[in-house]
């Protein structure tokens, strides 16, 4: 590799941040619509009240708590990918860290966001945050929302500065190369970044610390989340299971979430050279990885359970394997088992399109999942007498469909003022041991197209 | 110091719901109407659950009047971010209102689903809107709400006891909640557990007695009385 090589990189892929299409603009419009129909949805129900909801007594939690799970799941797409790529430092993490770490930031804050709608009174949500006031009144550390409280808070700060950190030297190169407001803005982003060796042996160990610090900071963030059904005495929610079942969930869905974007990135700003087959081929057998432990884990939970024939976890138990909610868990199998297992276990179709069909049928499976862990215990109580069942209200769907617009906005936003891939990493990398992999890989695939030949070695 | 608790007789129930009624009126609990309710949000601190037995027409109908079981181990409690939901030194489970948040978790974590959520602001249908108790807080929405043992009259009851005497000694049958002081058959009998010549005492030993969901361990304050097969003298 040479000045030239690394010349074109920095001009490919610092050109989505030289202006916007008219398609995109009218992207970003329609999308912040989207998400403008859900605070406002928000809105009427803070007016109204919590009633506007399908919720009742005893399905107390519904869809904003099944969309908090599955985004709190999603955001494990950075941490799990990003730290033990970088952790066993993985040549080929380099053009896919940024686009995870942007996932776990932006699912976090969209995740952090969901309780606060299910409150029945969100304007009083300051009575989670300990802080002093006239009648001693402390926060209830026993509880495992609190607990959550602090893990999500923790794992955003800890994420966003995992994010940052190596956004540092690419934002001084942006510095560099712009004038006027916006020299300014990137300087100030940049941290007077010089590109001394001290600064590159700072951020080198900080990325380190980071990369080591995130993984227990990810795994108890998910651990917690399934707390809050675990400790309670609920049918099928109070089980040992749920913290290790929980987080494999939130890497499995996480890893489907960052092929999708991978794949739209790669479309949509024309990054074929750099979000390779290879790439798609690597994450795909994770995918199949998770997707096997996944499965595992649900088989372990249920034999257990049916097994065990517990008078209060049987009702559960039937009403999703064939009563009302099997149609919801039969999907979930096969987005989350059946599929995965049929297209990422062959070569001939791990390839881009395959592992995206399959990481959808993912997504999709793994917000089954979560709603299934919510909704049918509730349904299902240990008094048969209180059994009932729950359909979400209009401000549930809208604010839904609004979080995932947020989702595409924020990542839309994000790639015009920030190179999704991070360029240094990407310079580095072709300086180091690997670069060849990565420079054979690239002649293969400019070869072969975008779909690797048969019989070649990967 | 008294540990309020209840004692239902199950063999004197009639399934009247005079209990029900009562309560609401005491409590100032919402009527929400009839869509509400057939949506699974009606309010009813007690509610009297029917069970029939047997094949028509040999049927035998049963009740159960169950409300906030006030456990000693509650799993409501613990699970409160805010204490809103907290164990009193008589043994109650209280509720703060103010201190809702409303994340709901404490109904989640209730076996006997008897606590009770305001998705919406409370309304009454004329008259009901002018009788509404002095004594008790009125809900807003977004707040969780439960059966409190009428914690106002034992307030009250406090009150008067150390007025007028020495140890300020509540006694035995001077404090009903609303829905004891309906019950035209007396199967409600409330009163301190901590006192063993108490009528609520006695009762609670009786062989006939049992807990509701006792294998789940949150120590309910609340005896179910019911002649079994095997007791054929009906003990208590």
């Amino acid at each position: 590799m040479n000045l030239a090589a690394d010349k074109r990189i920095t001009d490919e892929l610092l050109k989505p941040l030289q202006g916007s299409s008219r398609r995109y603009r009218l992207t970003v419009a329609a999308l912040m619509l989207v998400v403008s129909a859900g605070v406002a949805a928000w809105a009427v129900q803070m007016y109204s009240g919590i009633g506007l909801t399908g919720l009742n007594s005893p399905v107390f939690w519904g869809f904003y708590l099944v969309n908090f799970v599955f985004w709190i799941g999603i955001s494990h797409a950075g941490t799990l990918i990003s730290a033990i790529l970088r952790i066993v430092d993985a040549g080929w993490r380099r053009p896919v860290t940024r686009c995870a770490e942007a996932i776990t930031a932006f699912a976090l804050l969209i995740g952090g966001v969901l309780p606060l709608i299910h409150l029945g009174r969100p304007w009083l949500f300051y009575h989670l945050i300990p802080f002093p006031d006239g009648r001693g009144l402390w926060p209830n550390f026993r509880s495992p929302l609190m607990w959550d409280f602090f893990a999500i808070n923790t794992y955003l700060l800890a994420s966003t500065l995992f994010l940052f950190l190596p956004m540092i030297p690419d934002f001084a190169l942006v510095r560099d190369r712009a004038s006027g407001i916006r020299r300014t803005i990137y300087g100030w982003l940049a941290m007077g970044w010089q590109g001394t060796p001290r600064q590159w042996n700072r951020l080198e160990s900080a990325m380190h610390i980071m990369a080591i610090a995130i993984i227990p900071i990810a795994v108890s963030v998910h651990t917690i989340v399934s707390f809050d059904f675990a400790m309670a005495v609920v049918p099928m929610w109070h089980s040992t299971i749920f913290g290790p079942y929980f987080v494999v969930g939130a890497i499995f869905s996480g890893i489907a979430a960052l092929i999708i974007a991978m794949a739209l990135l790669r479309r949509l700003l024309r990054l074929e050279a750099y979000l390779q087959p290879l790439h798609f081929d690597k994450l795909g057998k994770l995918l199949l990885t998770m997707s096997l432990l996944w499965a595992y884990f649900v088989f372990a939970e249920r034999l257990t359970v049916w097994y065990g024939n517990e008078i209060t976890e049987m009702p559960v138990f039937w009403a999703t394997f064939t009563g009302e909610y099997a149609p919801a868990f039969w999907i979930m199998v096969a987005g989350n088992f059946v599929l995965p297992a049929v297209l990422l276990s062959t070569k001939r179709t791990r390839t881009v399109a395959g592992c995206v069909v399959a990481s959808v049928g993912v997504v999709v499976g793994m917000w089954l999942e979560r709603f299934l862990i919510v909704i049918p215990s509730l349904s299902y109580r240990q008094l048969p007498y209180t059994w009932g069942s729950y359909a979400p209200g209009w401000t549930e769907i809208v604010v839904m469909v609004a979080s995932f617009a947020a989702m595409a906005l924020l990542y839309c936003v994000f790639v015009k003022f920030v190179p999704i891939i991070s360029i240094w990493e990407l310079k580095s990398g072709n300086d180091m041991d690997d670069a060849p992999h990565i420079v054979e890989a690239e002649a293969r695939d400019a070869a072969a197209g975008p779909v690797p030949a048969r019989g070649e070695a990967s | 110091m008294p540990r309020w608790g209840m004692a239902v007789d199950l063999d004197r129930c009639t399934g009247c719901e005079a209990c029900v009624t009562a309560c609401h009126a005491e409590n100032n609990i919402p009527t929400v109407g009839p869509e509400e309710a057939a949506r699974g949000r009606a309010m009813h601190w007690i509610r009297v659950e029917r069970y029939w037995e047997g094949e028509f027409p040999d049927v035998r109908l049963t009740f159960r009047p169950v409300f906030c079981q006030q456990c000693d181990n509650a799993p409501c409690e613990p699970v409160c971010p805010t204490y809103a939901s907290y164990h009193t030194d008589e043994g109650l489970n209280a509720q703060v209102y103010n201190r809702c948040i409303g994340t709901r978790y404490c109904a989640n974590a209730c076996s006997y689903n008897v606590r009770f959520f305001n998705f919406h602001n409370p309304e009454w249908d004329r008259p009901l809107d002018l009788q509404l108790n002095p004594d008790v807080s009125v809900r807003e929405v977004g707040v969780m709400e439960k059966c409190t043992f009428c914690i106002q009259r034992i307030n009250a009851a406090r009150i008067d006891a150390r007025a007028e005497t020495e140890e300020g000694r509540i006694e035995d049958g001077t404090l009903q909640p609303a829905c004891a002081q309906s019950c035209t058959a007396n199967a409600l009998v409330f009163g301190d557990l901590d006192d063993a010549d108490s009528r609520v005492s006695r009762l609670s030993r009786s062989p006939r007695g049992s807990k509701l969901l006792e294998e789940l361990g949150a120590e309910p304050s609340v005896t179910y009385l019911q002649k079994g097969d095997w007791d054929e003298s009906g003990g208590g």
